[in-house]
Formats: C-alpha cells, sequence, structure tokens
C-alpha cells in the first residue's frame, strides 16, 4: 500500500425497522504520517460513522459494514471480526480516538487514573507502577496541573475542558500512529476549544501521528487542517489540499456551505443560506445527492458522479469543472445586507441588573449566603436594533435573559421596558406586559409541545392577549404568521415532530412575532442547527427585523454569529459586561483583554487569513462565580493586571458614546 | 465519606424516631382502654389498678412516651398476656427465622436477578433473552403466597419430596432444615428475581449505549471487559436502591408465607398477635421490623456512596 492509512470503498448502512438506509456511500481516504486531516460536513453527512465504520466500533446490528477495505501498514484491518484480538491492537493500540461528549466519554464511577492505566497496561502490558508512571506523563502532556495528587479524581471533579484532555492522554496512551477526534471541542467553549485543539495538533506534530479531525466547523478546518475531505450524504464531494478548497472551491456543496458560514471578518455581507435541508437517509437521490439544494444543478446531475481530478491533488464530483461554475456564478451576484442606521429611542434599558442566588445550609435549608451571579450590568436596547450578548459558557447571559423576563428570584436594579420599570412590579401587573416581551429559545426540540398542532402554538398569545376579535381574524393572523417566516399555512395543522430543525425554529419565530412585542429576546436561536440551517434562520431574522421594525436582545456563544446579526455586542464573563461597542468597531478595535482574547480564539474559515494571524492563548478557564476575583473578574487570567485590578473592580469608561470598557489597562 | 455516612445515620435516627412516636400512640388510638389492650380483658379489678399505676396512666402521654422509649431501647418490652411470657423471650426465638429466610431470599434474589439481567442486556433480542425477560415479568407479579400453595400441592403433597411445613434452624439439623426452606425460600424470592432482573437489564441496555462504553471499546478493551469493568458498575446501582427496598418486601412476604409453611417467624407472631389484640407484642414487632428496614436502607445509602463517587458530593 502506498498510504499509511488508507481506507478504500467504505460502505456503511443502517438496517431500520422499514428499510434499510446508506449511510456511507463509497468513501474512500487516506493519511499519513504526522498529517492533519480534516473530515467536514453537516450532520447526517455520515462523517463520524465512516471511522467509527473503519474501527468496527458501530453497534452491530442495526449497522452493517456493506463493503470497503482499511488498510493500515500494510495490513488489511478488515479481514478481522469486531471483536478479534487484532482488532482490539489496533483499537487504542494504533488508533486512538477521542469524541465529542467529554461530559459522558468518560466513565463515571472510575477514577480517571484506572481509565489512563488500563489503556497503558492493556497495550504496554506492563506493570501497574509503570502504567502509574506513565499515566502521570500522560497527564503532564496533556496539560493536567498537580497530575499525581489528580490521579484519584473521579471525572466529575474535572470542567468538561480538562475532561477532554484525559480523554486525549487516554488516546495517546499507546503512542499510537493515528488519533481519529470526533468533533472534540464541539461542546466546549471558544477559548477551551483553542487549547484543545492546539495541544492535540502539536501533540500530533511531536510525535509524527497522523490525525484525523472530524469537524463541521470551516473555522477549525482553516485553521489545522493540511488535506481536507468534504462530506455531504455519506458521500465525499470534494478533496483536497486546505489551500485548494478554501481558495479554488471546486464543488457547490463545499461553495455553499462558505458562504453560509458567517465569519469574523465579514462586513455587512448578506450570507447565502443552502436552499432546502439536508438529506435523510433513507431518500436517496439518484446522481448527485447534493442536486436538489444545487443553484447549479442540471439534468446531468442526475447521473452518477465520482470523483474527479481537477489537479494540485484536488478532486470533486460535480459536472461542473471550476471555470463553469465560476462562469454560472456571475450571473447571481451577491447581494449586500440592508442597513439601517437609524435606531428609535429606548425600548428596553438594564440599569444596574444584579442577580443573587440564595446559598442554602443544613436539614432546614437556611440561607447562609449569597452568589451573586449577575454583577450589576446596564445596557439598553433602541427600537429596530439588536444588541448580541456574547460569552462562554457560565458568564450569565440566559440569565440576564430570564431576569429581564422576570423568570428569577432575586433580582434587583432596574430593568425599564418602553420607560417603565417593570421589576418591583407583581406577576398579575405584569402579565399584560408579557405581550411586550417574547422569546426565541434554543432548542427547537423540546420547546414545542409535541402534542399540539403548531397552529395552536402560534395561535396561543393571540388568543391569551385577546389580540383577535374571532376565529376568522385568529386565522387569518396565523396563515399571516406562517407566511412570515416562510412556512406554507397548509402546514400548519402538523405537530412539531413532522418538521424539521430549521422548520421548527421557524414555528418559534413565528410563535414570538404573534404577540406583536416590542422586544423578543433570542437565546441561541441557531446553535442547534447546522450551517446551511443557520444561514436560513439568520437572513431570516435580518429580514423581519428590515421589515416589522423588530428590536432584538440576541444572545449566543458564537461570536461570528452575533457579530454577524447584531448592531452592537456586549461581552460577558462571569456575570459583567466587559465591553460593549459596535459590532464593527469591536472586531476590528477591540480594547478589553478578555474580548481580544475571545476574538483571537475564533479561527476565520480562510487558511490564508488564518496563518497571517497573530496567536495568543488566553491561559486557564473561566472560574465559577463562587471563585470570582474580588475586583476585575478577569484579574487572574489577564496578563495585564496588576495590584488594582485584584481589588477595584473597573466600571465602563466610555470613549464617545459607543464603546465602553471596563479596564484599568487601557486608557 | 465520614460525613456522608454521619449524615444517613442522622436522618436514620429521626425515622426510628417518629416510628417510635407512632407505634407509642397505636396503644391509644386502639378503641377501649389501654389497660385492657395491654393485659386482655380477662382480669381482675386489682390488677387492673395495679397495672394503671404501673403504667402511668396518670401521668401526660409525652412522659408516658418517653419512659416506654427508655423501657424499649433498655430491652424492657414488657410481657404477652396471649404468651404469657416476655415479649423479648418471644422475639429472641422468632426474630432469628425470619431474618434467615429474609436474608437467604434476598442474596438469592439479587444474585440470580443480576446475572439473568446481564445476561439479557448483553444479548438483546436474542431467544435467551426473550425467554428469560418473559418468565421474570411472570414471577414479578406472581403472588407469593399463590406460588406457595402451588409448590407445596405439587412438590409436598403430590412427589411428597419436602415436607408440607414447619422450620428447624440449620444449626440443629441441617438437612430437615435445607429440606424446609427450599419451598419458602423459592415461594420468597421469585418476586424478587423477577423485579432485579427486570432493573438489571434496563440498567444494562441504557449503559451500553452511553459514550463511556464507545471510549472503552476504543481502548481495545474485550467486549466482556467492556461489560464487566465499565458496563456493570454503572448498570447495578439502580439495582443496589431495589435490594434495599426488598427488605421491606420480605417482611410483607414473611407474614402469608409464614402462615402457609406454619413456620414460627415475625410474619406469624405478627398476624398472631394483631387479631388477638396482644398490643406489646405488636408494638415490638413494628419497632423491630422498622428498625430492620430503617437499617437495611442505611446499609444501601452507604454502599451506593462506595459505589458512585458523586453521591458522596453535595
Amino acid at each position: 500500500m502506498e498510504h499509511f492509512l488508507e481506507v478504500k470503498n467504505l460502505r456503511v448502512s443502517f438496517t431500520g425497522d422499514i428499510q434499510k438506509s446508506i449511510a456511507v456511500d463509497d468513501v474512500s481516504y487516506y493519511a499519513e504520517p504526522g498529517e492533519v486531516v480534516c473530515f467536514v460536513g453537516e450532520s447526517g453527512s455520515g462523517k463520524s460513522v465512516t471511522q467509527l465504520a473503519a474501527l468496527q466500533l458501530l453497534p452491530v446490528p442495526p449497522a452493517v459494514i456493506e463493503g470497503g477495505e482499511v488498510w493500515l501498514e500494510g495490513v488489511n484491518i478488515m479481514q478481522y471480526k469486531a471483536d478479534s484480538p487484532q482488532m482490539r491492537a489496533v483499537r487504542g493500540g494504533e488508533v486512538g480516538m477521542i469524541f465529542q461528549e467529554p461530559m459522558t466519554s468518560l466513565n463515571p464511577v472510575k477514577t480517571i487514573g484506572v481509565q489512563i492505566m488500563e489503556s497503558v497496561i492493556l497495550h504496554l502490558k506492563c506493570s501497574r507502577e509503570k502504567a502509574r508512571e506513565r499515566a502521570l506523563e500522560l497527564l503532564g502532556q496533556v496539560g493536567i496541573p498537580d497530575a499525581a495528587a489528580r490521579l484519584n479524581d473521579f471525572p466529575y471533579q474535572f470542567s468538561g475542558g480538562m475532561r477532554q484532555r484525559i480523554m486525549i492522554a487516554i488516546a495517546l496512551a499507546a503512542s499510537p500512529k493515528v488519533i481519529v477526534a470526533d468533533e472534540p471541542t464541539t461542546a466546549l467553549d471558544v477559548t477551551t476549544q483553542a487549547q484543545i485543539l492546539d495541544l492535540l495538533t502539536s501533540l500530533a506534530a511531536k510525535n509524527n501521528t497522523a490525525l484525523i479531525l472530524i469537524t463541521h466547523n470551516l473555522g477549525i478546518v482553516a485553521r489545522y487542517a493540511q488535506r481536507i475531505y468534504v462530506m455531504y450524504a455519506g458521500k465525499i464531494v470534494e478533496e483536497g489540499p486546505a489551500e485548494k478548497i478554501f481558495g479554488h472551491t471546486a464543488h457547490p456543496y463545499t461553495k455553499g456551505l462558505l458562504q453560509a458560514v458567517p465569519r469574523l471578518d465579514d462586513q455587512n455581507r448578506r450570507l447565502v443560506p443552502i436552499d432546502g435541508i439536508g438529506p435523510s437517509p433513507g431518500k436517496r437521490l439518484t446522481g448527485c445527492q447534493f442536486r436538489n439544494r444545487c443553484r447549479y444543478s442540471s439534468e446531468k446531475c442526475c447521473e452518477e458522479q465520482a470523483l474527479r481530478e481537477i489537479g494540485g491533488g484536488q478532486r470533486s464530483a460535480c459536472i461542473w469543472s471550476y471555470e463553469e461554475l465560476k462562469e454560472q456564478e456571475k450571473e447571481g451576484a451577491e447581494d449586500e445586507r440592508k442597513e439601517t442606521e437609524e435606531f428609535g429611542e429606548n425600548v428596553l434599558e438594564v440599569k444596574d441588573l444584579r442577580v443573587t442566588y440564595p446559598l442554602r445550609k443544613g436539614i432546614l435549608n437556611r440561607k447562609a449566603g449569597e452568589l451573586t451571579i449577575i454583577d450589576g450590568i446596564s445596557f439598553s436596547i433602541r427600537k429596530g436594533e439588536t444588541l448580541g450578548l456574547v460569552g462562554e459558557s457560565g458568564c450569565g447571559k440566559t440569565t440576564t435573559a430570564k431576569a429581564i423576563l422576570k423568570l428569577l428570584e432575586g433580582t434587583s436594579g432596574r430593568v425599564l421596558l418602553n420607560g417603565r420599570d417593570i421589576l418591583p412590579l407583581r406577576e398579575k401587573e405584569f402579565r399584560s406586559q408579557r405581550k411586550n416581551i417574547q422569546m426565541i429559545f434554543q432548542d427547537p426540540f423540546s420547546s414545542l409541545d409535541p402534542r399540539k398542532p403548531v397552529e395552536e402554538l402560534v395561535g396561543e398569545p393571540l388568543l391569551i392577549h385577546k389580540l383577535v376579535k374571532d376565529r376568522a381574524e385568529y386565522d387569518r393572523r396565523v396563515d399571516e404568521l406562517f407566511c412570515l417566516v416562510g412556512l406554507e399555512p397548509s402546514m400548519k395543522n402538523r405537530v412539531a415532530h413532522e418538521f424539521s430543525g430549521g422548520q421548527r425554529q421557524r414555528v418559534g419565530i413565528a410563535r414570538a412575532l404573534a404577540a406583536a412585542p416590542d422586544i423578543i429576546i433570542c437565546d441561541e436561536p441557531v446553535s442547534a442547527l447546522d450551517v446551511s440551517i443557520q444561514a436560513q434562520i439568520i437572513n431570516l431574522l435580518e429580514d423581519l427585523q428590515q421589515r416589522l421594525k423588530l428590536t432584538f436582545l440576541f444572545i449566543a456563544h458564537d461570536l461570528s454569529v452575533v457579530k454577524h446579526i447584531s448592531h452592537r455586542v456586549a461581552v460577558m464573563y462571569l456575570g459583567n459586561i466587559v465591553e460593549i461597542s459596535d459590532s464593527e468597531e469591536l472586531y476590528a478595535k477591540a480594547r478589553h483583554p478578555y474580548t481580544k482574547a475571545l476574538l483571537n480564539a475564533v479561527p476565520i474559515p480562510d487558511p490564508a487569513i488564518e496563518q497571517e494571524r497573530e496567536r495568543r492563548m488566553l491561559p486557564g478557564e473561566v472560574p465559577s462565580v463562587m471563585k470570582r476575583p474580588a475586583g476585575c473578574c478577569f484579574c487572574d487570567r489577564c496578563e495585564l493586571s496588576d495590584e488594582r485590578c485584584r481589588k477595584e473592580k473597573p466600571e465602563l469608561v466610555w470613549d464617545g458614546k459607543k464603546h465602553g470598557t471596563a479596564c484599568f489597562q487601557i486608557t | 465519606m465520614g460525613r456522608y455516612i454521619a449524615k444517613r445515620f442522622g436522618q436514620a435516627a429521626i425515622v426510628l424516631l417518629l416510628v417510635s412516636l407512632f407505634t407509642y400512640l397505636l396503644l391509644y388510638m386502639m378503641p377501649g382502654d389501654p389497660v385492657y389492650a395491654m393485659l386482655g380483658g380477662d382480669i381482675t379489678r386489682e390488677q387492673y389498678d395495679i397495672a394503671y399505676a404501673k403504667m402511668h396512666l396518670g401521668d401526660p402521654l409525652l412522659l408516658r412516651y418517653v419512659r416506654w422509649l427508655f423501657d424499649f431501647v433498655t430491652g424492657e418490652w414488657g410481657n404477652s398476656f396471649k404468651y404469657s411470657e416476655p415479649v423479648r423471650q418471644i422475639i429472641a426465638v422468632r426474630l432469628p427465622v425470619t431474618m434467615y429466610l429474609g436474608v437467604w431470599s434476598i442474596i438469592i434474589s439479587t444474585l440470580a436477578g443480576i446475572l439473568f439481567g446481564v445476561i439479557c442486556g448483553t444479548k438483546r433480542g436474542k431467544a435467551a433473552d426473550s425467554v428469560i425477560i418473559t418468565c421474570a415479568n411472570f414471577g414479578a407479579v406472581m403472588p407469593a403466597f399463590w406460588l406457595a400453595v402451588l409448590g407445596m400441592y405439587i412438590f409436598s403433597l403430590k412427589l411428597g419430596w419436602l415436607p408440607t411445613h414447619g422450620f428447624t434452624m440449620p444449626s440443629e439439623d441441617l438437612g430437615l432444615s435445607i429440606q424446609q426452606s427450599i419451598l419458602p425460600l423459592i415461594a420468597l424470592s421469585v418476586g424478587g428475581i423477577g423485579g432485579t432482573t427486570r432493573q438489571m437489564r434496563s440498567g444494562m441496555l441504557d449503559v451500553v449505549r452511553q459514550d463511556y462504553i464507545r471510549t472503552a471499546r476504543s481502548k481495545g478493551l474485550k467486549e466482556s471487559q467492556v461489560i464487566w469493568r465499565h458496563a456493570f458498575r454503572n448498570a447495578v446501582l439502580p439495582v443496589v436502591t431495589l435490594t434495599g427496598m426488598s427488605f421491606r418486601n420480605v417482611v410483607a412476604g414473611a407474614v402469608s408465607i409464614e402462615q402457609v409453611f406454619g413456620i414460627a417467624g415475625m410474619g406469624s407472631l405478627l398476624i398472631n398477635s394483631i387479631l388477638s389484640k396482644d398490643i406489646a407484642v405488636v408494638q415490638s414487632c413494628i419497632m423491630i421490623i422498622s428498625i430492620v428496614v430503617v437499617m437495611s436502607n442505611l446499609l444501601v445509602d452507604i454502599l451506593y456512596g462506595i459505589l458512585d463517587a458523586r453521591i458522596r458530593v453535595e
């Protein structure tokens, strides 16, 4: 064999109750030592299944490996049975794996030491003492401080980022020649993501290990990949060196992905979503799987398309050549996003909002103290404006939203809705005001009642707040709302599970619009969606804002998305707003050290830019609110901090009227 | 861990204290005179007066309760008017019998249930799974006394293999003890085996789908190592809870099974004492049974804390 690891013509199907569905369709790829190979694609593209199948880690049944060869160092390991000694020596020995969910990937009832040593003993056939030494060495390599003491700790005693480091230690236990990392940072915060991926790639480079990285995040691909495989509907649609895939994109799907994803360096660009929804594995098309969503599709696309060499190691499965696509592209020029810079009066004003949580002790649950979750934040949103609230998990974004909606106890400060303070209102008095603040939730799957027809969900606010006079008006309004969010009114009698994720989020938006609210709070509205669908929803929100003069408080952890959709952005850290500014200015002229670190950690989907960027790593992790430093909340991770930062809490200092920064060190 | 155990002990003590209060009040909730309740109706006026004074019925209720509790703790449990014997002596003979059968039944049902459950959980959908789970469902819903009567009819009356009734401690006559224990133990255990099998099976099915099982497989462990090292301990946790609760079922089962097989244990003592309104015996029986149940639950809590470190922290 010419390559170190080579997979040939892998086919995997799943047997369902009714029918067989094909998950991986004739996939071939290879990896060389020391190389970082990325598999990119949306959910259901088969990127994870491909890797699991190559290592025979899929549960059989329902999965069936229909064919294919997996050559590792000249041996076809597909000839061995899943539980055979040869295959077991490969798994964990030759090939280490790291999975997506660090919170659930470690056995909760065993200490991490036992879990690491188990792998060492299994593959290196050494004594417990030797294994312990090796485990300590591994923990040191992956950056777990105080390794000897922590060997006897259980997984729950570690943060998500630390657990992923432990997973890496397990994967490295037997010095494997290949590491497969399946979405290793998807569940982690962006600064932790940068730490983990840098660690992983540097260790792989040092040990000359082939690293196969599976991800849906194009920024990660651009930052780390040397070669890329783009998958869609169980097939590889395009492959090649990273700079070719990004600079000389040959397949319409790859093009679509790149145009659909918001980038930090975008300037007023309107996202170009990929129309329609992703393929369902049970219903495959003939010929190109992407043709029903493709702008360039023609009758010829119904024929089977193999990957074609197009030079420079790049291969594409599109019937059109790069030049032909380019030609057709000119016809539909990219449209720019329409911007109004005129905003009305303040709709929502938050002044010194503080949320505390009582700490209870003893069998009588007496209040023993208070934990401050939100530590006095202030901001305002004008009519027609979008304010983005961004920060890592635990920074208090969602708590802020709940406090504004009066869903929390222990709230102090002032929340003015159209000039009227709503915090002191009793629930009875506030109920008539509730229609003025609506919410769009993160999870489109659990935030809709599964038993009610969506028409009732959307129309409910109309009835509760008595916004319609009779049945006819009700029906008319519901139809209107459906059309507004791009859903067929004829679908209104269906229940939620008959819709796709993107459609469900549209239902959620229609429901939020029903009462014609003054402000809509969007809590991570697109983070559960695939890139192509995410772009559809972001565009929908932007269009609706233009047409209806909507006001949004947009909460998200994804800086690129927030920057894209918001007029102004507030950056939160440990219950404080550390910086607030116009979104363009924030990206170009960030001042607070935390904002800078955050921006630096977000990868931009363009290898050329990524290579140019100066990289600085933010050390450590976000501490828990119980251990908030006395002075500036960021002082213990900040390289600029001095004595004053540790003692005094900085207030937002305004540069002009627009750009506020809470930092002593910038002048 | 020490703190955790101390806290559980404290909770158990509170439960026992409340139980003792209700048990004591039982005497005064019964219709009729407490003296007749304690001594039976067949006493003379003099005996009544002596007892009235001895029971301090003129004192406030709380004081009498404290005195009674003190007596109970120091082993002064009063006399049974039916058996004309100190209650403590009666229970000293009867408790070991029920405990002997109960503990064995719990050991059998837990071990068999776990074994069957693991087989089902790892061989889902195969023939072994179907057969075992059908039997387990059947066993879980079958009343113990019905099984006892059926077993006695077939094995004792028709086939004559086993004795119909009675019980001997193994220290007296091992052979006879085993013969006499077989049917009561089967009757007492079948429900527990069924329940434990079902719990263990669903626990295994749930656990083998978890991410950390995939991690274990990706390490290159053998399937049997994956099951026993990683899946088993997580799947067995709910079974520990179930076993703790089954002490209660054993007591409930003993009431009917001891009647059927004519075994002189706590169950039959309790029934007979209730029927003859032998309040002193009933009170002591309830206290003893409560202590056994609360202590077994305490043991389960501690075991849980050992098996799963997450439980130990608040």
